[in-house]
């Protein structure tokens, strides 16, 4: 009651908030049709053009919407409403737990959207191809939920804003969002340890009907278990300071 | 991890302590910001926290609420540790500072902290109760200060708290603003639930508290009913200009518990400013631009203070 009460009123905040919805649903949509329409029929790193950019955008969208969670964190800390909020039985667990599935309701829209766009310019995959892209960029998102919450207590509610969008933007640009940056040598080797490297390849390893290598899943588990433990301190710190 | 215990409060005894804290020190940096508090609050009572800016109220309430980890001493609501009496649903606050969330109507806002409490009173009647319905279908952020105010007080209500803390609630509120928002506490207050409220207004603390804690440079400096406070920090000064009279002089006259000189200019601190300017008409013929004063908070703070009167109001109000 009290968690999906809380949850709730988080999912219809976001979905008032038109600037987020712009930026998170609509912005990678328009690049997508821009960029993807008029190479329809070619091809990027081996995989069907309109399918590289599907994924790379959904990664790019919903790594946005994960993200952008923290801006939310950082306003109402600075509000005082965080502080208010610890003074109801409402338990700070379930205050993140329902930031994250906020943000997570959020990328599944956006994930929709880009497939369906996807879908409009000729990609074909299996069910299971569907299905498994999906999954691996809602696994891939994991470390950005902590990163969310990790910049919310970190950042001051007028620095967040550039700090997010340069992030975001460096992480997609290593990742290979808007292209691949390198196909070998050490730009290569630096973008196999980023996670959003891995949210693009979603799409690609899911063409062949396999998942991930190992290898993602390991990088996913180390961002995932170092930014949880920095966001945990961050939060600890935070609290007590207060 | 936590199990939510259900209110347990009829496993307390009637009259038992809602709050208690022992020896409770606060320090930031340099600053030491509380010194040692001990004090209980009875299930029931209205108590005033009153004191001037900087007296440690606002710290002294954080901690009561956990929002602050004291360097030293206890603090018990309702017997547990204030975390766990929060998680019960057992306390509502209301802030010094803060504002409300965005993207949300009042009634929205409302209902969603209410949906938080085990118990909640109905949000209608406690948006009408705060003076807030009239505006309850308007979105958080286009509310004036005073309306932020009434809101941030029906927060607080509406999970029918058995204890109540408002830090300076009626600071953004004006003369009318003021008055509907005491009577919404007294109604509250009425159900047998207990209430503390900071404030640095007398007028305040005596209007609507059965006890007042007078609180200076982060202690106790007197604790009781608002008759004995009042006639204790309430006093007037009487000034007025005089040639020739002598401070010891002036400082003996009754009613008068110190006198100062400043050139012609005499300032005469009274506990009975009615008997004290008799007499000072009577024998000083001369005095003119005569003008009687009561005491602000401040300076009565200043004055408990600088005269160690503080061995005598224990007595007083023992």
């Amino acid at each position: 009651m009290t968690t999906t009460g809380y949850l709730r009123v988080e999912v219809l905040r976001t979905s008032r908030n038109r600037m987020f919805l712009l930026f998170s649903l609509t912005f990678p949509l328009i690049l997508f049709f821009a960029v993807a329409g008029p190479n329809r029929h070619g091809s990027l790193a081996g995989v069907p053009f309109p399918l590289y950019y599907m994924t790379g955008m959904a990664a790019w969208g919903t790594m946005i919407a994960v993200v952008s969670g923290s801006a939310r964190i950082a306003a109402e800390r600075s509000a005082g409403w965080t502080r208010q909020l610890r003074v109801t039985p409402l338990p700070a667990r379930t205050y993140f737990w329902a930031k994250v599935t906020c943000s997570y309701l959020m990328a599944l829209a956006s994930i929709a959207a880009l497939f369906l766009a996807g879908i409009s310019l000729g990609v074909r995959l299996p069910v299971s191809g569907w299905l498994t892209t999906a999954g691996l960029i809602l696994v891939g998102l994991v470390p950005f939920a902590a990163l969310s919450i990790l910049l919310g207590h970190v950042l001051a509610v007028d620095s967040l804003g550039p700090a997010m969008g340069g992030i975001t933007s460096l992480l997609a640009l290593i990742g290979g969002v808007f292209g691949p940056i390198a196909t070998g040598g050490i730009w290569l080797g630096v973008a196999r340890v980023i996670p959003s490297y891995w949210l693009v390849q979603a799409g690609k390893t899911a063409l062949g009907g396999h998942g991930w290598p190992a290898e993602a899943w390991l990088v996913i588990a180390a961002w995932t278990m170092a930014l949880t433990g920095a966001a945990f301190r961050a939060y600890r710190r935070d609290t007590k300071r207060i | 991890m936590t199990v939510i215990v259900p209110n347990s409060l009829s496993a307390h005894t009637p009259g038992a302590d809602s709050v208690a804290l022992t020896g409770l020190a606060k320090a930031f940096g340099s600053v030491q910001a509380v010194r040692g508090i001990d004090l209980s609050v009875r299930r029931g009572q209205t108590v005033a926290l009153l004191g001037p800016n900087g007296a440690g109220k606002t710290t002294t309430i954080d901690m009561l609420l956990g929002l602050t980890a004291p360097d030293s001493g206890s603090v018990s609501v309702f017997g547990r540790s204030p975390a766990e009496a929060i998680r019960a649903g057992s306390v509502g606050a209301m802030l010094q500072t803060g504002s409300l969330i965005g993207y949300l109507s009042v009634r929205e806002l409302v209902a969603m902290v209410a949906a938080l409490y085990p118990r909640p009173l109905d949000v209608a009647e406690t948006l009408r109760l705060a003076g807030a319905a009239g505006f309850a279908d308007r979105r958080t952020r286009q509310l004036s200060g005073g309306e932020t105010q009434r809101v941030r007080f029906a927060i607080a209500l509406v999970g029918d708290p058995e204890l109540l803390v408002l830090d300076e609630p009626t600071a953004a509120l004006d003369v009318e603003g003021r008055r509907a928002f005491w009577s919404a506490m007294r109604g509250f207050a009425a159900r047998g639930r207990t209430v503390l409220f900071a404030t640095h207004y007398l007028e305040e603390a005596d209007a609507y508290a059965d006890r007042i804690i007078l609180m200076a440079h982060g202690q106790v400096a007197a604790d009781g009913p608002p008759t004995e406070i009042k006639a204790r920090v309430g006093g007037k000064v009487i000034r007025a200009t005089l040639r020739d009279a002598a401070a010891p002089a002036l400082a003996a006259i009754a009613g008068v518990t110190r006198a100062e000189r400043h050139g012609e200019t005499i300032a005469l601190t009274c506990s009975d400013s009615d008997v004290a300017l008799r007499q000072l008409l009577r024998d000083y013929p001369g005095c003119r631009d005569i003008d009687v004063r009561g005491l602000g908070l401040d300076d009565a703070f200043l004055q408990l203070t600088q005269d160690h009167d503080r061995s005598l109001l224990t007595e007083a109000t023992a």
